[in-house]
């Protein structure tokens, strides 16, 4: 057990979500057990009473969530509705429970994955293991941020922006992390081995992780060599891709590919229809920010601009495009493929942000930094524009 | 009361009586429909013998079936297994049970015994008993044809009439109920066909809440790899799976003695698709709809069908496949248990089986014919006879489906705590130890899978209840299914409500196996698992799996389920899941 309770702690605090020493992590087999002593352990120990599940974690979120999240459920009136695509599909929607009881907190999570005690933390759970508990809580943050940025340049436009929003955004805005930015270089193709293939995915899956251009689970990643589009298993973390990339034959001669990322038909279709050869698919977070700020006040397809918006946006010469996970009729492998080709890249609505390249994932890498650069750039811009200033560091 | 029809029929068929009668809504609160409620009134006569008259063959549907609510177009089978002695149910897609709430009912109960064998038909609320006779040993799709027009069918085939084990019971030509040898139940009670055709609604509480949860699950269903994806079932039926068994070498092949099957390239999905190019189609109300049949109405085989007439036999002539899928259904045979039972024949009698003998075997078995009439017995039977009780590669007596168990430690725990023995459905694990679903989880270690495979449990008797299809839930979870139920019924539950109803459902049927003497000893598996290596290459190595590890994992599964040492019920805990302690 303490080997995974390690891997976790480590997790959460690499990836920012949790400050050393914060999470409370609990696993029950046949018996259950904690990743440390806590006073609230003989609490949350009933939770796994009343709840089938196998796997709980409690913890402060690092900042600047903590502000966020605090700030969104205290002015929530009981559920946060975020509209990013994460959320809408996976969590639907995040309760909070005003207080630490325990009866509350039941109510919240026999109906949803997570909930949010203001002041005290998240508390996520899973059923088959403590992946699904540290996911979620890492797909709160995420939506957090998103909603609360994102919120904030809609309401400024409409002057609907309190003191309190505006001292906090300001003191986020001071806190933000440094924009991405990148020096080096990556493996250089053409390649010529399946094996530097592999190589090329897992270093830039790494690097997109390390830059922050993705919360560590989703996002994926792919490169076509020898007929074979070589890509990343669904659910798995960009920065550990050893043993998690299906070889998926273009002929379609094998279904060993049926464990691939859910974003396969895209790439599938994108190579087809480019001739690109590396595809690059993060959640940088401006660019999804960004992305949901639709001027069209008339727009016929208001609240479902993420399945079928019908205007051509861009950011500069990015599309912004519409498209839900996966293949479904309003799919992002209906709109992504055709609104790639040549250019650097195409933001999905509330989603994220494809790159793409010819030989390997220095062009595609470099664009998904530039992007999200450009788009938080942008962010501030228009944030300025409406008059009262957003500082950006 | 909304979803529900709150009536079910009971038929007599030694009178030859029937009646309606008004169901509890308590009951149906706390059982919901489908497997569960079937177990509830099962439970009442589980110790007598299968072909006793008084055994109750038992139809169930759930309160969402006939709803727009996603993949609800099935209902379960039950009663007491002929082939293992256990609570004995399958859950069976075509249009049977949709058909069955068009008709007003929740489901139905047949007792007693016809004198001469005889047919059942309903329509809408009233049942008639036919002559049947001109059908005897009759293939079911010949009965089917005649049946046409008498709304949703279900047949068997002469092997149920000739007392093979295994026999299935087929819906609507293409759907087996496959398991459990649930066919020869119908065959004691001397009925051969039963048909429903109705033209009731369900009533449902609240159209747009249904409306939007609905929308949820197919948001998730589009996300989902395994369902809507590129090389999803929807493309290319359960057959998809059929590749990702054979890369993670857990394949099983020549009767479980391997786990790689060296011509698995030539006999996967992407092959038969080539060679017969069928098209989609599938249960009532389903939009994944993967099941494939060609253009002249031969039915793909399913993976386990697929697999298990291929590498468990050591078969690559797909021709021989189809066919071999083809006379199971013909004959009204699981062909899960057909393949495994031809394999421990094979290993047994040490001759590999020729495509033809396979397919002329199955016809001998079906038709109680020379060496057929042995093999009719199941694998267990038949390699106790022969004095090579270790060869039949069964778990209760049911023979194993097509996923080794050394490759995936979670499946191998399920497979021995299956209620119905050698099932890979009760907790289907292969969807996070193999297809990353919810999440992956470590599929060579038993670490915290007591605890998972109890809830998968939990989980899929809820799903077999309200009914909905277990393939949804690699995308969709009980959080999203709660919100249709309440839709449909009206009744507020959550996601964990429902969890604890399949809970009880669970304990209910695990009270039925303890009251016909089942045991610790019967939870287990065949020795083969603990002993020989499946597969090695130094890349992945497919080991024994440590004796010791998986005692531990099953009686921290008893401790989690709250049975006792040995896995018996505890009265305490029945009461607690509001249980009658008999
Ligand atoms: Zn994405
Ligand atoms: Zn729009």
């Amino acid at each position: 057990m303490d080997q995974i309770f390690r891997t976790y702690e480590d997790k959460f605090l690499k990836n920012g979500l949790a400050d050393l020493g914060a999470p409370l992590l609990g696993l029950l087999d046949a018996r259950l057990s904690w990743n440390r002593n806590d006073i609230a352990c003989a609490e949350l120990e009933r939770l796994f009473e009343h709840l089938n599940i196998n796997s709980l974690v409690f913890s402060q979120p690092a900042e600047p969530y903590r502000s966020i999240v605090d700030y969104l459920a205290e002015t929530s009136g009981g559920i946060i509705f975020p509209s990013d695509c994460e959320t809408r599909t996976f969590l639907h929607d995040l309760p909070v429970s005003f207080d630490f009881s325990l009866e509350s907190i039941i109510l919240a999570l026999k109906e949803r994955k997570s909930v949010i005690i203001p002041g005290q933390g998240i508390i996520t759970y899973g059923t088959v293991s403590l992946e699904q508990a540290y996911v979620t809580f890492s797909s709160v943050c995420f939506a957090c941020f998103v909603k609360f940025f994102s919120d904030y340049l809609y309401d400024i436009k409409h002057g609907k922006i309190n003191n309190r929003r505006q001292n906090l955004f300001d003191l986020l805005v001071k806190r933000l992390e440094p924009a991405p930015c990148f020096k080096g270089s990556l493996m250089e193709g053409p390649f010529d081995s399946e094996i530097s293939v592999y190589q090329a995915i897992q270093e830039a899956g790494m690097l997109t992780v390390e830059h922050r251009l993705v919360d560590s689970y989703f996002g994926n990643i792919s490169f076509c060599y020898n007929d074979t589009l070589y890509i990343s298993q669904t659910g798995s973390s960009l920065d550990n891709l050893q043993g998690f990339i299906d070889p998926c034959p273009l002929d379609g001669s094998s279904c060993t590919a049926i464990t691939a990322s859910s974003e396969l038909p895209a790439h599938l279709k994108i190579v087809k229809n480019t001739g690109n050869k590396a595809i690059l698919h993060g959640h940088p977070r401006f660019s999804v920010i960004l992305s949901m700020d639709c001027d069209i006040e008339k727009c016929e397809c208001k609240g479902q601009c993420h399945m079928k918006c019908p205007y051509e946006r861009f950011v500069g010469d990015i599309p912004i495009v519409s498209g839900e996970v996966g293949s479904g009729p309003y799919g992002l492998c209906n709109t992504v493929p055709e609104a790639i080709k040549g250019r650097p890249g195409v933001i999905v609505y509330g989603h994220g942000l494809f790159t793409t390249g010819q030989r390997d994932f220095n062009q595609p890498f470099e664009n998904l930094i530039k992007i999200e650069n450009h788009c938080r750039e942008e962010y501030f811009n228009r944030v300025r524009s409406f008059g009262r200033a957003g500082h950006q560091p | 009361m909304y979803g529900w029809c709150e009536k079910i029929a009971r038929i007599n068929l030694s009178d030859q009586t029937w009646s309606v009668e008004t169901v509890d809504p308590e009951i149906l609160k706390k059982f919901i429909g489908g497997r569960g409620l079937a177990g509830y009134y099962l439970r009442k006569r589980i110790t007598h013998h299968w072909d006793d008259p008084d055994m109750p063959l038992l139809i169930f549907t759930g309160p969402l079936v006939n709803t727009r609510s996603p993949t609800s177009g099935r209902m379960t089978i039950m009663s007491r297994s002929p082939l293992t002695g256990t609570v004995g149910d399958s859950s069976v897609g075509g249009s049977f049970g949709t058909e069955l709430k068009k008709a007003g009912l929740d489901g139905i109960i047949i007792t007693g015994k016809s004198h001469t064998l005889a047919g059942i038909e309903i329509l809408n609320g009233s049942i008639r008993i036919t002559d049947a006779r001109h059908l005897a040993g009759r293939q079911t799709g010949y009965v089917h044809s005649l049946l046409k027009g008498k709304g949703s069918r279900a047949v068997i085939g002469p092997a149920a009439e000739n007392g093979v084990v295994f026999s299935s019971i087929i819906v609507d030509r293409h759907f087996a109920a496959g398991r459990c040898g649930i066919g020869r139940v119908p065959a004691s009670k001397n009925i051969k066909y039963i048909t429903v055709k109705g033209t009731c609604k369900t009533k449902i509480f609240n159209a747009l809440d249904l409306k939007g949860a609905r929308e949820d699950i197919f948001r998730l269903a589009a996300a989902s790899p395994v369902l809507l994806g590129e090389f999803g079932i929807s493309r290319f039926g359960t057959g998809a799976l059929y590749d990702l068994m054979d890369a993670r070498r857990m394949m099983p092949t020549d009767n479980f003695r391997k786990t790689k099957f060296s011509r698995a390239s030539l006999m996967n999905a992407h092959a038969f698709k080539k060679k017969y190019a069928p098209k989609k189609s599938g249960c009532r109300g389903c939009h994944i709809l993967c099941k494939k049949i060609t253009k002249n109405r031969t039915p793909m085989p399913e993976f386990e069908t697929m697999s298990h007439f291929s590498a468990l036999l050591e078969n690559s002539d797909i021709q021989s496949v189809v066919r071999a899928n083809r006379i199971c259904n013909e004959m009204g045979m699981d062909t899960i248990s057909a393949a495994a039972t031809l394999a421990c024949f094979s290993e047994i009698s040490q001759k590999r089986l020729a495509p033809d003998e396979i397919v002329s075997l199955l016809v001998d078995i079906g038709k109680k014919r020379g060496v057929g009439r042995d093999l009719g017995r199941g694998a267990a039977a038949y390699a106790k006879r022969s004095g090579h009780s270790d060869l039949a590669m069964a778990v209760k007596g049911q023979e194993l489906p097509a996923y080794d168990p050394r490759g995936a430690y979670g499946m191998a725990l399920a497979y021995a705590t299956s209620t119905r023995g050698g099932c890979h459905l009760r907790a289907y694990p292969i969807s996070h130890e193999i297809l990353r679903k919810p999440v992956a989880t470590d599929r060579f270690s038993f670490k915290g899978k007591a605890r998972v495979i109890k809830i998968g449990e939990d989980l899929n008797a809820v799903a077999d209840s309200l009914t909905a299809c277990k393939f949804i839930f690699f995308a969709a979870s009980l959080e999203e299914y709660a919100k249709i139920y309440t839709a449909v019924t009206g009744i507020k539950t959550s996601a964990q409500d429902l969890f604890k109803t399949g809970e009880r459902i669970c304990y209910n049927e695990r009270m039925m196996n303890a009251a016909n003497g089942f045991t610790e000893k019967d939870d287990d598996l065949p020795d083969r698992f603990f002993n020989s290596p499946g597969y090695k290459n130094g890349n992945i190595d497919i080991d024994p799996i440590d004796r010791e590890a998986f005692l531990k994992a099953r009686s921290d599964y008893y401790a989690v389920r709250k049975l006792d040492k040995k896995g018996m019920p505890v009265p305490d805990t029945a009461r607690t899941l509001g249980l009658d302690v008999l």
